[in-house]
């Protein structure tokens, strides 16, 4: 009797703290976001709540052109991540014996040492007459006029290049459940390599794919930094129109409105990805 | 086909990928080796562009400036805090969503997305209003509570990952030896659970330590190393900074190191 | 009286208990009186010359003064945390400065502190320096600056150069003095661009498709091109910045501008990316100092525009007496000149002149020459020819921000 009420409340023991934190720090600011998305007016003069839905379908129309970009530069750079972070994952979970974690450490390494050094660094080595052009130039490869800053080419791949590991770990993670003796039995059942990644492998562990998804896709479409070091006139991001409404603008309402449009419109690719994938795990509990 | 050839290709296979894993790694720090090598740079001005020359000097002076320094311990102290409390709560979230379907799950769910999908500036703005409504004083442990804010869904995303096909079985195997629910926990689940909270300690780590845009709103006058960094390259990136980012950077493969070296120790 | 509207009471201002309470209001009124488009009003009225004393009655030096900076805009010692005229104002008054430097932009510092100061509260800072136009507009209009105790000003009456004494955007100096000042203007690389860039329209060269740069600022984008193409922006309209703005829309449609940049520009001119742009003053003599090569720095013969940043008192104020001093230190010739020989853009104190060259002349070694040229440069000296060419930033009330802002930034922001 006892442990069967232990274990009824075990999963909101567990979700308790976390949630409570989430509630005060994160739900009551979005829901104050909320209310002040439909208000109007201005820093000077005050912000009045007039129920002004309109600030949503004007951030929509004055914006949807960076909007849909940014959705674009985020499936095109979740897509690169998952290509380039599966093979990874899956050397470090079945070859990388005990040094896993050192291999992921070395991963998030550059991480330490701040995006904005990086991502300078990245304009250096990247400029013009840098060092991997100025060669590719003289070696007649590339024309003279060639350039990959600001361009949108820069701005994936230095998405791609920033949330890397957020796709290389959950990826990893689900990767390194699956027992290696599960691979040698389908071998020994004579299936091929190729059968045996398809077959087993690689379902198993869509639930990372999925995670690794979300938390590179979704970051991926509100990222500023990388547009606005790397871009040149037409790669401006949505994130960037939200930093100029907020500090530039102080125009809070629409700034809010636009957050939530994002925000939204984000959620909405999360639920019918999911549905898509048909993740058992995810949308049980919200259809029953 | 014979297991035989199948082993050789899975030899090859594993070559060729250990190769890529080990050519990504390097791509991932080629920006580093650029900020160490300008770290030397004896530059005489403010910018730090130009090549000009070798020196050791940035070395020499690397505490000069006081803010830098305090700003570099902030930055550390505060991503081990985060880590810790996010990794605990981000865990219990991850693996409840993962073991069992409760009622609440929708909705921690949802608000988990919603705190992953919400960009970075509007959840710093909308989290500095709520401590000057709330008359709390913006500094170093308003800088902890919003990150952890940040960092929780990171953490409970990449345990959730962990939990899919979680087998239940190995509790009840458990408890029919007559393990109680915490040794259950602490000799079953975590050690299965470990993986996933590793990657997502990690990922809350690499977060904080390098977190730009919330922390800014909400750190009061307290600095930490990006605030700094960000600031200076207005005018120009002081060497001292490459220095710093050098000597974090090689710390870094110094822990690899040295964590490679012990585990083969153990064998 | 115009059709400008009377700003409401601030609703956060029925929150502030402090004794200035009664000034900002005054200031209100002051303000509604104004004619809209013609700069801000002068901040005379007997009011609020009894409401400044009112406030300064009684204040008494305090042992300490919290000072908001940028980075890298002070003379630095030896070590990159020591900065000489600092400790020369301690070691003078006995009063200790904290110094910092969490201002990267004016907008975000803005954004950081104005919920704190609406809401009543110290925001840790008693200086600030906060550039002249938008942001500044938006810290009075929200009364958001303690006005200066004039009396404390020594200084200031005798060494501030006379274009520092009658700004627009402050007139009377009610809340700022200035700090440094600097050009927006153009610069080339002259090995790139071998015929020199004289007008600010050279930047739409077709020849340089693909190679300019302009900035992603919707202060320092339009405002050259609108006195480039009518003088003074003060006398602008809505018709001229349509005007400007399609001007800008064709440089950018013709595929001329590589990109539209924030600081970083200096970094791509550097490095040959962009051979062309629109620049600030200190940076070009400082990426030269710092190796850049063949760059130069131009006042376009159809004018540019001079900004100063501001050394301010922030409301909720903790250390006034203090803070007033240390500003007025800053005036003095010699601190300076120790100053502007670091930092590079235009001192207000004229006569640093004489101590810079002076100093050049005990010089040896590269810093003799780096010191002499600094003295003789007309970027951080400029002459009474250059300021002639030189317009501000155009005031903007309430509502010409929100058309402004819709006219401009799409254009950037694309």
């Amino acid at each position: 009797m006892i442990r069967r009420l232990r274990s009824a409340s075990g999963p909101y023991l567990a979700v308790l703290p976390g949630g409570l934190w989430l509630a005060i720090f994160f739900v009551l600011p979005l829901f104050v976001m909320v209310s002040l998305s439909v208000q109007t007016g201005n820093l000077i003069t005050g912000f009045q709540q007039t129920f002004h839905f309109a600030n949503y379908s004007n951030m929509l129309s004055q914006y949807h052109e960076q909007l849909l970009r940014s959705l674009w530069y985020g499936v095109i750079a979740t897509v690169l991540c998952v290509l380039l972070a599966y093979p990874m994952a899956y050397w470090i979970a079945f070859f990388g014996g005990r040094n896993k974690s050192t291999y992921l450490f070395l991963v998030l390494l550059p991480f330490f040492v701040t995006f904005v050094l990086r991502t300078v660094a990245w304009q250096f080595l990247l400029g013009d007459q840098g060092l991997v052009l100025d060669w590719l130039k003289r070696a007649g490869i590339v024309s003279q006029d060639f350039h990959v800053l600001a361009t949108a080419t820069a701005v994936i791949a230095g998405l791609v290049y920033n949330y890397l590991p957020f796709m290389l770990l959950p990826i990893y993670v689900a990767l390194e459940r699956i027992d290696p003796s599960l691979l040698e039995a389908a071998g020994d059942l004579y299936a091929t390599r190729r059968q045996t990644f398809l077959r087993i492998v690689f379902p198993l562990t869509i639930p990372g794919i999925f995670a690794g998804v979300l938390l590179t896709f979704v970051p991926v479409v509100s990222d500023y930094v990388n547009a606005s070091i790397l871009g040149g006139t037409g790669q401006t991001m949505i994130g960037n129109i939200i930093q100029t409404l907020y500090l530039t603008n102080s125009d809070y309402p629409n700034a809010s409105a636009l957050s939530i449009v994002l925000m939204g419109i984000l959620m909405i690719g999360i639920f019918v990805y999911a549905r898509a994938l048909g993740t058992r795990d995810l949308l049980d509990a919200a259809a029953g | 086909m014979s297991t035989g050839t199948n082993a050789a290709a899975g030899r090859v296979g594993g070559r060729v990928m250990q190769v890529y894993t080990w050519l990504i790694i390097l791509w991932l720090m080629l920006p580093i080796f650029v900020i160490i090598a300008f770290g030397f740079n004896n530059t005489k001005g403010k910018f730090n562009y130009t090549w000009q020359g070798f020196t050791l000097h940035w070395y020499r002076h690397l505490f000069d400036i006081p803010d830098l320094t305090n700003a570099l311990i902030n930055s550390l102290t505060i991503a081990a805090i985060v880590t810790v409390i996010s990794g605990i709560l981000g865990t219990g979230m991850g693996f409840a969503l993962g073991r069992w379907k409760f009622r609440g799950t929708v909705i921690t769910e949802l608000t988990l997305f919603a705190n992953i999908a919400a960009p970075e500036i509007t959840l710093a703005t909308a989290l500095l209003s709520l401590f000057i409504t709330a008359n709390v004083a913006r500094g170093y442990w308003t800088i902890v509570i919003a990150q952890v804010m940040f960092d929780i869904a990171y953490v409970a995303v990449t345990v959730r990952a962990r939990m899919a096909g979680y087998d239940v079985h190995l509790e009840e195997a458990a408890r029919d030896l007559g393990a109680g629910p915490l040794t259950t926990f602490r000799l079953v689940t975590l050690p299965l659970l470990l993986p996933g909270i590793v990657a997502g300690c990690l990922l809350a780590f690499a977060l904080s330590i390098d977190d730009f845009v919330i922390t800014q709103f909400n750190a009061g006058q307290t600095l930490t190393f990006p605030l700094w960094v960000f600031g200076a390259t207005r005018l120009g990136v002081p060497p001292q900074v490459n220095v710093m980012g050098t000597l974090i950077f090689v710390g870094g493969v110094l822990i690899a190191i040295s964590s490679v070296l012990l585990s083969r120790r153990r064998t | 009286m115009t059709s400008e509207p009377t700003p409401s009471p601030l609703r956060l201002g029925r929150r502030d208990l402090l004794r200035y309470a009664g000034m900002g209001a005054g200031l209100a009124t002051l303000a509604a009186c104004g004619v809209s488009g013609e700069g801000k009003k002068a901040a005379t009225g007997s009011t609020l010359e009894q409401q400044i004393k009112a406030f300064w009655a009684g204040k008494k030096q305090t042992g300490q003064v919290n000072w908001a900076q940028w980075p890298l805009y002070i003379d630095v010692g030896k070590n990159m945390g020591d900065h000489p005229s600092i400790d020369q104002f301690t070691a003078a008054t006995g009063i200790k400065v904290n110094y910092s430097e969490p201002i990267q932009d004016d907008d975000t510092f803005f954004a950081k502190v104005q919920p704190t100061l609406s809401a009543g509260q110290y925001s840790g800072y008693d200086i600030a320096v906060i550039t002249n136009g938008i942001d500044f507009d938006k810290f009075t209009e929200l009364d958001l600056f303690v006005p200066l105790d004039h009396s404390y000003l020594i200084n200031y009456e005798k060494y501030a150069g006379s274009i520092y004494k009658h700004s627009a955007y402050d007139p009377g100096n009610v809340y700022s003095v200035p700090w440094q000042s600097g050009i927006t203007g153009i610069a080339y690389n002259t090995k790139k661009v071998p015929k020199p860039l004289t007008s600010f329209f050279d930047l739409w060269n077709p020849a340089l498709k693909g190679k300019v740069g302009m900035f992603a600022d919707n202060e320092d984008l339009p405002t050259p091109v609108l006195v480039a193409m009518f003088g003074d922006p003060q006398k602008t309209g809505p018709t001229q910045w349509r005007q400007a703005a399609a001007k800008l829309t064709q440089q950018r449609k013709a595929g001329i501008v590589r990109k539209y940049y924030q600081q970083d520009y200096i970094g791509a001119l550097s490095t040959g990316d962009i051979w062309a742009c629109q620049a600030w003053s200190g940076d070009i003599f400082q990426a030269l100092e710092s190796g850049a090569k063949d760059l130069v720095f131009v006042i376009p013969s159809e004018g540019a525009v001079l900004w100063t940043d501001n050394m301010v008192l922030l409301k909720n104020i903790k250390n006034p007496v203090s803070a007033m001093k240390l500003i007025d230190w800053y005036y003095q010739p010699k601190i300076a000149a120790e100053v502007a020989e670091y930092v590079n853009y235009i001192t207000p104190v004229p006569a640093a002149q004489a101590v810079v060259k002076a100093d050049a002349q005990k010089a040896t070694g590269s810093n003799r020459g780096t010191l002499s040229s600094i003295a003789n440069s007309p970027l951080v000296f400029p002459t009474p020819a250059d300021y002639s060419k030189l317009y501000r930033y155009r005031t903007l009330t309430n509502t010409e921000l929100t058309t402004w802002n819709e006219i401009f930034e799409p254009i950037y922001q694309s």
